[in-house]
């Protein structure tokens, strides 16, 4: 083994020029992937993370009130697929803070399940999470109403009637309409403000893979009484959904023809170079090199050329990456598409590079094995 | 002395559809460490003579023994076998590997046979570096020497195998006279020396009267058989 790759190493040496050519060719062709990789992903994990990641993507609700909601958890929970579940009374209503109101969105959420689709804890910004007749409101009601941590604020719920409660705390969820919108308590101080006694409104799921959230819905449906509703995210958002599909395929496209052209240009700088050195490949056969070694000198020709051009195919990429992350900014100075560095992509990546040069090096390794001494030899 | 080389009923013809016959009916036995020369004009048959027995080009009818082994029993990987242990060659466009130096050139039978360079063939590339005069520009790459010099490094070569047989087609063909001298003169000493038979293709009579046997080819068949 180690005479073709002496062979193959020189004869790349001895055309520099060429070589380092090719080894760019591929490096450009492989930093595209990179980052074109990363660009997409990171764009598609930060709309599915502010669409729909500290949301409920499958919800069971009902007309009326649900009561067997612990039952129903413990039976979506066992579902394949579906990771987390919570459980919220939700209503709408208005506060009121010395006579000046603002419409609500009043969540009484089990605080310790509901943390693993809201992340609430890490959201507070200031104050505390909500205990018994305590709630905590978003920034913007909260500088709107223009409120105090500990201050108390009359919830009035149509048909119920008003209740005073404390704010303990204020969230911070990025998205505008919650932040004036919505406010937290936790199940018992909102069965309280409603006086509905021990029930809620809505379970809600968080899945694995959000993308297939349609099997999992099917399987609660069957699993949950007929009087419920059950809906998933997509169904809510098929736009988005074809969105992002037609983003991950368009990306995979340009990967696909991306390897492509690296197929062709290393095919062809190879097939050149067996013309090049038929001179040598023919002097090599008559010196009792048998065509198996000959053809693979070429091949590896190509598995050289691969690892080199996936080396800096790597570098560059993260390099592009990098300076679009740290120079491409929205006024925030955050970046314009937060990058995802995958790094089992970024592996996937140098691996289709070192395997199409190597399949690229094929027909060229064929070629030298076809060669024959005599058509060298008498053409000198 | 016995056989080492035996071509029997050799013919062979190129072309398809329009077939050409070069050589017709040609036996002929070589004597092991003897030193034959084979002339004749352009266009006789004689290279393509040479590689049959080289095994580089197939007869198209006939058979080559060498060393008491018909070469149409043996498979391709047999037969790069062969040339790489038993035959050497020397061409007249040297074929050095422009890649590698001088003495990685000598060397590369040993790694086409997937031997280890020892110590020991290290040394004997040494010696024949030194024997065919070119210690000082063994370093050398192949393309930053003279013709003469490039075709002195494919004679050592050829020998590093230490290959009974050594088929020289046109060895000096692109030398200028002096050097030919020194190149056959050379060959006549490795022939001595390590008892190599040699086969060799020359358009120069002169050259050719030192050789132990002179056999001249015309249109594909032996016209003259001389031996000393």
């Amino acid at each position: 083994m180690m005479f073709p790759i002496k062979v193959a190493y020189r004869f790349l040496r001895s055309s520099l020029g060429q070589t380092i050519l090719i080894v760019l060719g591929i490096s450009v062709g492989v930093s595209v992937q990179v980052f074109i990789g990363s660009l997409i992903g990171g764009l598609q994990q930060s709309l599915v993370d502010t669409t729909i990641g500290n949301s409920s993507q499958i919800t069971v609700q009902s007309e009326s009130y649900i009561s067997d909601y612990d039952s129903i958890r413990d039976t979506v929970l066992d579902i394949d697929g579906i990771d987390v579940a919570s459980y919220a009374l939700d209503a709408n209503g208005t506060v009121i803070v010395n006579s000046e109101t603002s419409p609500i969105f009043l969540r009484g959420l089990e605080l310790d399940y509901a943390e693993d689709i809201y992340e609430i804890k890490d959201r507070i910004i200031d104050g505390k999470m909500p205990s018994n007749n305590e709630v905590i409101i978003g920034k913007d009601l909260y500088e709107q109403l223009d409120l105090n941590i500990g201050d108390t604020i009359t919830l009035s719920i149509p048909l119920t009637g008003d209740t005073d409660v404390v704010v303990s705390g204020v969230y911070d969820f990025n998205v505008s309409q919650l932040n004036t919108l919505w406010v937290i308590s936790n199940l018992e101080t909102a069965q309280a403000v409603l006086n509905t006694g021990d029930v809620v409104s809505k379970v809600e799921m968080q899945i694995n893979d959000v993308f297939a959230a349609s099997d999992p819905a099917k399987k609660v449906t069957t699993q949950v009484s007929t009087d419920y509703e059950v809906t998933n995210w997509i169904d809510q958002n098929q736009e988005l959904l074809t969105g992002l599909q037609a983003q991950g395929s368009s990306s995979l496209m340009i990967q696909v023809f991306v390897t492509i052209s690296v197929v062709l240009g290393i095919t062809s700088v190879l097939a050149i170079t067996v013309i090049q050195k038929s001179k040598q490949i023919g002097i090599l056969k008559a010196m009792g090199v048998t065509d198996g070694t000959a053809s693979l000198i070429f091949l590896v020709q190509g598995v050289i050329l691969g690892i080199l051009g996936a080396i800096g195919g790597v570098l560059l990429g993260l390099l592009l990456t990098f300076m679009f992350s740290t120079f491409a900014l929205d006024p925030d100075g955050n970046p314009v598409v937060p990058l995802l560095i995958d790094n089992q992509f970024i592996a996937l990546s140098g691996l289709v590079a070192i395997l199409s040069a190597s399949v690229a090096s094929i027909i060229p390794a064929i070629r030298s094995s076809k060669l024959s001494v005599i058509e060298v030899i008498k053409n000198g | 002395m016995d056989n080492i080389i035996s071509l029997k009923n050799i013919d062979k013809i190129y072309g398809e559809t329009v077939k050409t016959q070069v050589l017709f009916d040609v036996s002929l036995d070589f004597e092991k460490e003897s030193f034959n020369s084979i002339i004749g004009q352009s266009g006789s048959g004689k290279s393509t003579l040479l590689n049959i027995v080289g095994t580089l080009d197939k007869p198209s009818g006939g058979d080559v023994v060498i060393n008491g082994i018909s070469i149409n029993d043996m498979n391709k990987k047999q037969l790069a076998n062969l040339r790489g242990k038993t035959l050497g060659f020397i061409f007249q466009f040297h074929y050095l590997l422009p890649e590698f130096t001088a003495i990685e050139n000598v060397l590369m039978p040993i790694r086409v046979n997937k031997q280890k360079v020892t110590k020991e063939v290290l040394d004997r590339a040494n010696e024949l570096m030194d024997f065919v005069g070119l210690k000082d520009v063994k370093n050398n790459l192949a393309n930053n020497m003279s013709g003469g010099q490039q075709q002195r490094v494919a004679i050592a070569r050829a020998l590093m195998n230490n290959p009974e047989i050594i088929l020289a087609d046109e060895p000096t063909g692109n030398l200028d006279s002096d050097t030919t001298e020194t190149v056959y003169e050379l060959l006549r000493e490795i022939n001595k020396t390590y008892k190599t038979t040699f086969i060799v293709i020359t358009h120069d009579r002169r050259i050719a009267e030192k050789a132990d046997r002179i056999i001249e080819i015309k249109d594909g068949k032996i016209n003259l058989d001389i031996k000393k």
